[in-house]
């Protein structure tokens, strides 16, 4: 090995250097052990990149591995850019979820911008073209003095971005809670649609086959530690550059459909793309993953400013970049797809059979780095963990019911969680492609259609959404982990979808407190004993931990994005009742279970109790049967009861199709508010125009089921008990985010 | 009919507009590239929608000046129909094909929803299968679609007909309630003086499929068929 020369003004590698590294000093003795000498700057900011939580997973590793990954569908689980599932018909769609919450926090537009940018770039690299983009948001209280900007901002980014790529953001889910006051969350979903025999892989392959840089040039944005690196390397003080990336999305715009060009020739062997530690990690992927070794002439790199040095280039988080291995003699091919679309193009290196990385700059060698111990030799840590005890389950009867009922369901309906979140889906395009069957709030997951090509005949339908009730993942991590999935795999259900995988994205709080590390193990039991009991594999995700303000956590918010096909998408239904005298059926068991519940929360002000079990079974037989009756045709609107339990169900269902509805309480409730604000688990409710074929059919398969009246009319009625017109209703429901957010001052 | 859809970097409603003329012809449209200063003759010339150029500088303004619009320009003074659609619309708007201008919405934010335009007039290529004064219901997707003409502008645009569809409420009355972006006189489309050049806002291509956004949009499609067919 070479030993590299030094840069002029290289400081040398103190303590404090490896700590502003983030490394820890056991950490640093594996950087010398693995190196044999004291690391360059350029060769510690690798390892630091290499062995951040971000790229290292090392907190997350051991848990990760308890989730299932594995299905018959299931091309490619994690481990890639994004996750691959078989849809049929020689088709692939590929999905991942990824966070930005950090930089969502310090600069809302760029921050979800980017966060819509890199998500985007992990599906096109693949070989899709995205299709559906969704975005799980989690906002602290509104009457926190960010708590507006910070919506305003990050949605206004998310429509920024997604709409000039033109890729439809058609899902998607908004909360509020202080647990969010200082971290929010940014979750961003992409979907895409590939040839399943042309899906392309990160593995490099073929030595001497040459490594190539595509996109836009590097910048100084986003670099990790970037103070120290100017300060200290530069000799004075060049401006302090923010560590938030910068998006271009017309620039991305470009380089999809240059990307997508090339790919349709056969001159790829690999593509990455330069997301978290840019060019640092997409090039130690690519040469890890194929086993092999490269030289990356740094100084062919293209640079969007003079004066920068390797240590930048190496661990700019420019965005839309991508790096690329070709076939040998296909450069003048690639170089005028990319010159077409406006893009740089440059040969920055090639692939070596040494398995290391060997840095240049100008000639001279300035990193020199054994690939595999980075990766075998890399930390792992299994943390030290408590579970979260499940707390006592609250009595039913120990719950005030209502002094009003309509006041009760006018401010369920206009809570901050409830309440319509048009105000932000307008913002999206979630038309664009022409392809958009079930829009935002008209159902419970959005449903796209897929061409099936020349292979068939229709079309079929992908269903998209994302869940996660995060007050019940604290109250219960293994409860709110099940929940999560569970619910994601109702949604899909309930437009008659068959639920097919899952993207999981992991956010939590500091993994070195016991505690917190405990509601990640807890988690992650949940969901992977709901993920194996539904058939439901995860195949991508992210995690992002230290989420912590002042040593307050966020509440855990395992988010669990899903996709499922439905073969005909004209058999799909919405949550829309759209016209009267259809019965409305009430499916799966009602115990009446308020702990945890919003009611509990928003009209008495308690945050208590066990969270609703979920019994995976029962789940799975409901659902079953729903997705049977649906594309059976033998269901008009179906909705899956969860936030609010089954009043604010049925009230959505009549607020999204303009139809009221006539209802009252089966023979012998006992407690009326517990009926129809619990938050039992497996239930749907649906609208059908024969409820007694429907009862009988599900009590045949064991679910069940029963007719609480029909819809119709101007208003929602509970006989007995409330009426109340869908004007008013949808006035409030509709009324309070906009509200908000022309309001002035910062008190809601 | 044969109809050509340029082309720009940053273009996306391009594939969709494309997608509703084989609909409705049975046909592929001709893609041209903004690069090309020359294509085939064709029936009917599409501006599509999108963020040409990123929409940096201006809407609109880089796309008006690329080399396929000037070839666009001396057809459409020849008479060759132009449909101009949302980021098309304001192109041709730059490039002077079409009076007025697109502002930033009102509101300051990009609005993606359905709306109820009132066809003003079915005496063009563009509108002949529609009835004056129907209402129809297609989607918008803008940002900056606030149509602002100076008042003689369009006092002549009023006088000689050129305004082809104004926002209106679901009953088709013509106010504040149905304006998705503060567009003067609610103005949602114009033609040009020969009515040849048509550019609106909505998006009739997002409306041609009962089960995707409805079939509003699909008359006007139909309508240039029959006439330039």
């Amino acid at each position: 090995m070479t030993q590299p020369v030094k840069l002029p003004n290289e400081p040398a590698i103190t303590p404090q250097i490896v700590a502003d590294h983030g490394l820890s000093p056991d950490e640093y003795q594996r950087v010398l052990a693995i190196m044999g000498r004291t690391p360059t700057l350029v060769e510690l900011g690798i390892f630091s990149a290499m062995w951040s939580e971000h790229c290292s997973y090392k907190s997350s590793k051991v848990w990760l591995k308890k989730l299932p990954t594995t299905a018959p569908w299931v091309i490619q689980g994690p481990g890639e850019n994004a996750g691959v599932i078989d849809i049929g018909d020689g088709q692939a769609a590929i999905f991942k979820m990824e966070s930005h919450n950090h930089p969502s926090y310090i600069e809302p537009y760029q921050g979800a911008a980017t966060g819509v940018g890199g998500i985007l770039r992990d599906v096109f690299t693949m070989g899709a073209r995205p299709v559906a983009n969704l975005n799980a948001l989690r906002f602290g209280e509104p009457q926190h003095p960010k708590t507006r900007h910070l919506v305003s901002g990050v949605v206004a980014g998310i429509g920024g971005y997604g709409n000039c790529m033109g890729i439809p953001t058609v899902g998607g889910e908004t909360n509020f809670h202080a647990a969010y006051n200082g971290n929010i969350l940014v979750n961003a979903m992409t979907v895409g649609i590939a040839p399943a025999n042309r899906i392309f892989y990160a593995a490099a392959a073929g030595v001497g086959n040459p490594l190539v840089y595509v996109g836009s040039k590097t910048g100084r944005d986003g670099i990790h530690g970037a103070t120290m690196a100017s300060t200290e390397f530069n000799d004075d003080s060049e401006e302090k550059r923010p560590t938030v990336q910068v998006g271009d999305p017309f620039v991305e715009k470009l380089l999809l459909e240059a990307c997508l060009e090339l790919m349709a020739t056969d001159a790829i062997v690999a593509i990455q793309d330069m997301g978290a530690a840019g060019l640092t990690s997409s090039s130690f992927e690519m040469a890890a993953k194929g086993g092999l070794g490269v030289i990356v002439e740094l100084d062919k790199v293209p640079m969007r400013e003079t004066g920068m040095n390797p240590y930048e280039l190496m661990l700019s988080e420019s965005q839309e970049r991508m790096l690329i291995v070709l076939k040998p003699g296909r450069e003048a091919l690639a170089r005028r797809i990319f010159e077409k679309w406006e893009l740089d193009f440059a040969v920055i290196g090639h692939l070596t059979d040494t398995e290391r990385m060997v840095l240049s700059w100008h000639g001279d060698i300035v990193g020199d780095i054994p690939i595999p111990p980075l990766v075998t030799e890399a930390p792992v840590y299994e943390r030290p963990w408590t579970l979260t005890p499940l707390p006592a389950v609250l009595d039913p009867a120990s719950v005030a019911a209502p002094k009003d009922w309509r006041a009760s369901l006018v401010t369920l309906m206009s809570c901050p969680d409830l309440a319509s979140k048009a105000w932000i889906w307008r913002q999206y395009d979630h038309l664009i492609m022409g392809n958009t069957a079930i829009r935002p709030q008209d159902g419970d997951a959005a449903v796209v259609r897929v061409p099936r090509g020349s292979s068939g005949i229709g079309h079929k339908g992908l269903a998209m959404t994302s869940d996660c009730t995060p007050r019940y993942v604290q109250a219960h991590p293994e409860t709110g982990g099940r929940q999560a999935v569970a619910e994601a795999w109702r949604n899909i259900t309930a437009v008659g979808a068959t639920p097919l995988a899952v993207t999981d994205n992991m956010n939590f709080g500091n993994p070195q407190k016991p505690e917190i590390m405990g509601q990640f193990a807890g988690a992650i039991m949940g969901m992977a004993e709901a993920c194996k009991a539904l058939d439901f594999p995860v195949v991508s995700g992210n995690v992002s931990l230290y989420n912590e303000t002042e040593g307050k956590p966020i509440l855990p918010t395992p988010t669990i994005g899903a996709v499922g096909v439905i073969e005909d998408i004209a058999h799909a239904v919405g949550s829309r009742i759209t016209q009267g005298g259809l019965a409305i059926v009430l499916l799966g068991e009602t115990a009446g279970w308020l702990g945890q519940s919003l009611y509990l929360r928003e009209i008495l002000g308690r945050e208590e109790g066990a969270p609703p079990p979920v019994d995976l079974a029962a789940e799975r037989r409901n659902g079953d049967f729903v997705r049977g009756e649906i594309v059976g045709r033998r269901v008009a609107a179906c909705h899956d009861l969860s936030d609010g339990g089954l009043l604010v169900g049925l009230a959505e269902m009549c607020l999204a199709g303009g139809t009221g509805a006539t209802v009252k309480l089966p023979a012998g409730t006992s407690l009326p508010h517990a009926f129809l604000y619990g938050e039992d688990q497996g239930r749907y409710l649906v609208a059908t125009d024969d409820g007694g074929a429907l009862i009988a059919a599900a009590q045949a398969a064991g679910v069940p089921a029963v007719q609480l009246g029909y819809s119709g009319g101007p208003d929602l009625i509970v006989e007995g008990l409330l009426s109340i017109a869908l004007s008013d209703l949808r006035a409030v429901h509709e009324s309070w985010l906009p509200d908000y957010m022309n309001s002035m001052n910062s008190a809601a | 009919m044969k109809a050509a859809v340029l082309v720009f970097p940053g273009s996306n409603r391009e594939v969709d507009v494309a997608q509703a003329i084989e609909l409705v012809t049975g046909r592929k449209p001709e893609m041209v590239w903004h690069g090309d200063g020359d294509f085939a003759k064709t029936d009917l010339i599409v501006v599509p929608g999108g963020f040409s150029y990123g929409d940096y500088l201006r809407c609109g303004a880089m796309a008006a000046q690329s080399p396929v619009m000037v070839e666009v320009k001396r057809r459409a003074g020849q008479g060759v129909p132009v449909l101009a659609i949302c980021n098309g619309f304001q192109i041709a708007a730059e490039a002077g094909l079409l009076p007025g201008v697109l502002m930033r919405n009102a509101h300051l934010k990009f609005v993606c929803a359905d709306v109820h335009l009132k066809v003003e007039t079915s005496q063009s290529l563009f509108t002949n299968r529609y009835q004056a004064g129907q209402v129809i219901r297609v989607p918008v997707a803008h940002a900056e679609g606030n149509y602002f003409a100076d008042a003689e502008t369009l006092k002549r645009l009023e006088d000689r007909g050129q305004v082809a569809f104004r926002y209106c409420a679901p009953d088709g009355t013509v106010d504040g309630s149905g304006n998705p972006n503060g567009s003067i006189e609610n103005i949602a489309g114009v033609f040009n003086e020969a009515k040849t050049v048509m550019g609106l806002m909505p998006h009739p291509e997002n409306a041609v499929e009962p089960m995707f956004g409805g079939c509003d949009g699909r008359a006007l499609f139909e309508g240039l068929v029959e006439a330039l067919t």
